[in-house]
């Protein structure tokens, strides 16, 4: 079995770091894993992604031309990789910043004003951790447990953001078993 | 120590660390600069030497120089900064001096791009500097490849006192993996004596250590190159490394591919498996010495119909391997460069066609 998951979005909005975070709770809970980073020239405001493999079998093709499950932040992710995301999967949408509904009936579709829901536990750039949590809150890809305190190892060198990322965690989750 | 998740240029600097080489010199370029980033940090907690170039030519120099006094010394860089170090690689080669260089391959010729490829592989096994010189070449598919074979490659330089390259695609040193360090090395070559200029005291002894490249008398460079020769030659009967997949039963196809094209090649085999099509893989691990018995016993079987070498680049590895087949089976090449790597799709399409 192996799952793909394309986080998609903006520069800045912490795509990079999300899939870094999920990558490393699924290798602490045995599975074979790799993240690839888009890594053109970009910047700031450009956009980012990077895809998480995980797996049970020593991963192949770090290539993947239909992913299991999207995590949209932005309009223009979205519209790029919806159509690519194979039948059964999560796709999960930043309504904060995508207005579209997606015309597809088989996917799990999720939306969810992240940004809206990161400022209301206190700050805005935990948007991406809010989507994190209610993206394996859906998929179930890994236990929330393991995704909690692999949050809280990403943060160990900044303690003072660890109870932010808690709240956005929780936040993120509970959103998504609304 | 326990998995930790890195990146390939990451686990490339912890790994050559790791292997007690504390003296690094570099000039950035992408996709390898996480290497510098990491060791301008990391070099200091271990009291070792980053220092960065002012151009890859100081670099190589840096690297002669370093080598010379007998400590372990490496260096990374991507295509267009290898292709101004090879004239100090090339007398590395010369004055048989121990380093490890890291390629990690992007687009080219000229600037070209940033993104993978494997259009490297002539430069690294052929020509990566002027002379009779060769460098033991190492291709990594994974990170915890990459950082095994970056402990290797320090004590197989030593060994041969030649320079060794780490050659990896782009994706080699982005991607992030889980790794696990192989047991620190000791931190000096162990077979220094022989060649670095520490003094004489130091040694016990009266015979001076010359660290040259330069013989005038056309004996004596003859003599050098037969000695440089004799080397390589004995890397060809000790060094190969490979890997073979899914060749314990019978394919129609045999596929030769190395780095992350080959994890490409090996998602295709098992998806052809599903649709009964067989087809085995070498994956060479060295690329020189190159794994030509391997090679050709592989496509020897008789359910073996043709080969493919497939490969980042617009057909360089295929020479290789059409010269260790004799012509036992028609050879076919497939790649793209400029960044994109072909698909497992592209691959599985390709082997139907040719079957």
């Amino acid at each position: 079995m192996q799952s793909e998951v394309m986080f998609a979005g903006f520069g800045g909005q912490g795509i990079m770091l999300i899939g870094k975070i999920l990558a490393h709770a699924a290798m602490e809970e045995g599975y074979e894993v790799a993240w690839i980073p888009s890594y053109g020239p970009e910047m700031r405001g450009g956009t980012a992604y990077c895809m998480v493999v995980i797996g049970d079998q020593p991963i192949g093709s770090p290539i993947i031309k239909n992913p299991s499950h999207l995590v949209a932040m932005n309009r223009p992710s979205l519209q790029k990789f919806v159509s690519t995301i194979k039948s059964g999967g999560v796709v999960m949408i930043n309504s904060s910043l995508i207005p579209d509904d997606v015309q597809r009936n088989d996917v799990d579709v999720l939306k969810l004003p992240v940004v809206e829901i990161a400022t209301d536990t206190g700050s805005s750039k935990a948007a991406n951790i809010v989507a994190l949590a209610a993206f394996v809150a859906r998929s179930k890809l890994v236990p929330l447990e393991t995704l909690k305190r692999c949050i809280e190892e990403e943060f160990q060198s900044r303690p003072k953001l660890i109870p932010l990322n808690m709240k956005a965690m929780e936040a993120g989750v509970a959103a998504a078993n609304k | 120590m326990s998995k930790v998740l890195m990146k390939g240029n990451e686990a490339i600097a912890e790994a050559a660390i790791r292997a007690g080489c504390l003296n690094y010199f570099a000039y950035p370029i992408t996709p390898q600069s996480e290497v510098a980033e990491y060791l301008s940090w990391r070099m200091t907690e271990v009291n070792g030497v980053f220092l960065q170039g002012e151009s890859e030519v100081a670099v190589s120099y840096m690297i002669f120089g370093a080598a010379g006094a007998g400590v372990r010394v490496f260096t990374t860089s991507s295509s267009p900064g290898i292709s101004l170090m090879s004239e100090g690689i090339s007398y590395l080669c010369g004055a048989q001096l121990p380093a490890v260089f890291v390629n990690i391959m992007r687009g080219g010729p000229g600037l070209g791009g940033i993104l993978p490829s494997q259009a490297d592989y002539n430069q690294a096994t052929r020509g990566v500097g002027h002379g009779d010189c060769r460098l033991l070449v190492m291709a990594p598919a994974s990170v915890q490849e990459a950082a095994e074979m970056v402990m290797m490659a320090f004590p197989l330089a030593e060994k041969y006192r030649n320079p060794v390259m780490l050659l990896g695609d782009g994706l080699i040193g982005q991607m992030m993996e889980p790794v696990e360090f192989p047991d620190h090395l000791k931190s000096e070559p162990s077979n220094k004596d022989s060649w670095a200029t520490n003094g004489i005291d130091h040694r016990n002894g009266t015979t001076r250590n010359l660290v040259r490249s330069l013989f005038l008398d056309p004996e004596a460079l003859n003599n050098n190159n037969l000695m440089l020769r004799a080397k390589y030659e004995r890397m060809k009967a000790e060094e190969v490394r490979f890997e073979a997949y899914n060749t314990e039963g019978d394919y129609q196809v045999l596929i030769v591919s190395y780095g992350t094209m080959s994890r490409v090649c090996k998602t295709a085999i098992n998806a052809l498996k599903g649709q009964g099509v067989e087809v085995g893989l070498i994956r060479p691990q060295t690329l020189f010495p190159f794994p030509d018995v391997a090679i050709r016993e592989a496509a020897a079987k008789p359910s073996c119909r043709t080969v493919l070498s497939i490969e980042m680049s617009m057909g360089q590895m295929v020479d290789d391997v059409e010269r260790c087949l004799h012509g036992v089976r028609p050879v076919e090449w497939y790649g793209k460069c400029g960044g994109e790597v072909p698909t497992p799709e592209e691959i599985i399409d390709l082997v139907k066609a040719s079957v």
